[in-house]
Parts: C-alpha cells; sequence; structure tokens
C-alpha cells in the first residue's frame, strides 16, 4: 500500500486535528463518476463548485476547489473503472473524497511528478495526460492525502480552507 | 480590445449567436493541454484552442472564459455547441493556426493572461 501526504505550510495541525475528530459536514454532496465518460466528466466538480457559491465562498476559493475537483474527476473517468465523489462542506473549508474501483497505483511519488502520465492516445487527445493533473490537484489544495493500492483503488482526499 | 475588432483581425466565424460585439475582451490564452489551461487562467479570458471535445466547454464552469476561439478552422460538433449555448458561451473559430492568431491579436494589443 502507498500513502501521500501533503499540507500547505502551517495547515498540518488543523488537519490532523480535523481527521481526529471528522466532524459531521452541515451540507454532503454524493456523485458517481463513470469510467471513461468523457462527456458527463466535470458535472460533479462544477456542482461542489456551485454549492460552495451559492454559501457566498469567496472566488478565489471556488477556483481552487473547482480546479482539484475537476483534475481528480478527470483521473478517476480516464485511469479507473469508475468510482465516486463525496464532497463535505463545513463553515471553514470543504472535504472532498475521491473513491475509485481500482486498479490503484504502485508509486504515488512517480504519479505526482510533472510529466510523468499512463494515459493513453485516446485521452491525450482530449487534451488530458500531460502528467500535470496530480502536480495541479496539490497546488490548488490546502491538503492531500492520498492511498492506493495496485490491484485494489485509490482513495484521494482534499481539504480546501476558505 | 473589443470581441468585434478581434473577430475581424483573425477573420473569425461566430458560432453561437445572441453575442455582444462590443464584449470588452482583456486578455487571451492559447493551448491544446487542458492541465495548462486550468493553471494559467486566474482572470477571466479569450481561450484559443485546437480542442474541440466537450470538455473544452466543461472548463468554463470551473474557470472564467469570455469565450473559445477554435484554431485551424476547427468547428466542434453540434452536442458541444448546444452545451455552450446552455451557458452564455461565445464560441468563434478562424482558420489561422494557433501561433499565427496569437501572434495577430498580440499585435494588436490584446495582452496574455496573468499566469
Amino acid at each position: 500500500m502507498a500513502e501521500y501526504w501533503y499540507f500547505q505550510p502551517g495547515m498540518e495541525e488543523k488537519a490532523r486535528a480535523f481527521f481526529a475528530e471528522t466532524p459531521k459536514p452541515e451540507i454532503m454532496q454524493n456523485f458517481e463518476i463513470r469510467e471513461r465518460d468523457f462527456v458527463s466528466a466535470g458535472v460533479a466538480s462544477a456542482q461542489i463548485k456551485y454549492a460552495l457559491k451559492r454559501l457566498g465562498v469567496p472566488s478565489e476559493i471556488l477556483r481552487r476547489t473547482a480546479i482539484a475537483a475537476y483534475e481528480a474527476e478527470i483521473n478517476v473517468t480516464a485511469h479507473s473503472k469508475g468510482g465516486s465523489v463525496t464532497s463535505n462542506i463545513y463553515s471553514d473549508c470543504v472535504y472532498l473524497i475521491f473513491k475509485d474501483c481500482g486498479p490503484g497505483m504502485e508509486d504515488i511519488e512517480q504519479s505526482m511528478t510533472p510529466g510523468y502520465s499512463t494515459a493513453d492516445e485516446m485521452v491525450r487527445e482530449m487534451g488530458f495526460g500531460a502528467g500535470l493533473g496530480l502536480p495541479n490537484i496539490k497546488k490548488n489544495s490546502d491538503v492531500l492525502h492520498i492511498v492506493s493500492e495496485r490491484g485494489k483503488n485509490t482513495v484521494l482526499e482534499i481539504i480546501i480552507y476558505y | 480590445m473589443k470581441l468585434k475588432e478581434i473577430l475581424e483581425a483573425v477573420e473569425a466565424e461566430v458560432l453561437t449567436e445572441g453575442v455582444n460585439p462590443d464584449m470588452e475582451i482583456s486578455c487571451a490564452f492559447g493551448s491544446d493541454l487542458i492541465s495548462d489551461i486550468l493553471m494559467c487562467t486566474k482572470e477571466p479570458t479569450l481561450l484559443l484552442t485546437g480542442l474541440t471535445n466537450p470538455q473544452v466547454v466543461r472548463l468554463s464552469d470551473m474557470i472564467d472564459l469570455f469565450g473559445v476561439l477554435f484554431v485551424r478552422g476547427k468547428i466542434p460538433s453540434q452536442e458541444v455547441i448546444n452545451m455552450a449555448k446552455e451557458r452564455n458561451l461565445p464560441l468563434f473559430s478562424t482558420k489561422n493556426t494557433l501561433y499565427k492568431t496569437s501572434g495577430i491579436l498580440y499585435n494588436k494589443g490584446l495582452r496574455s493572461c496573468k499566469i
């Protein structure tokens, strides 16, 4: 099993306390993400963004959340057998959980390397597969946690504070 | 720069009706890589691209786009045009390449978006 943690400077203590407590969210949304469905891909991320927008979350946070969510949604669409995303909205942050049905990653550090990609020709022709998905998620997240096992699945969690 | 000046300069065709020709376009960005587009557009932007799949329109749900100008004479499917209409996202097409389109507009004073 491979595990990866990233915290924006100064966020670790707060985030560890959050994961230890896992408080009940004020709003929860759940969306299915289908394997290779490049027509619907992005719908979940847009809905997550609009829910935050309705709550008056600042536009810079909306942009970061939408980009991180969209890159993760595309990863599930392009590289897994499908999965889901849950968006938990709190008064001070949004916590996203992407779970897929496999096949999982052997080496997360390698997948985090800008330019590294396992995308096939069809995915590349659509403008994806530049190997910037995970780096772009990291860049826009305050906390990123990935747990993956080759032959099993991947769970990717994101926290963005307002 | 006004939209009509941009369309004139690159001889672009309007693919979605009801576009305001006097709309003020402050900056542009050109790429065929989705991650690059997401990373580099922090303000309302005119996107120049050769990508015509539905995800180009989906991008406008995530980031703020004035519209999309397709290069190399590319025209998306009706399905993609309909998706853009639902979002009031203007679509245009020019026969010029990405490089030439960018050069023409840059010379006319349309600046690059902040990255």
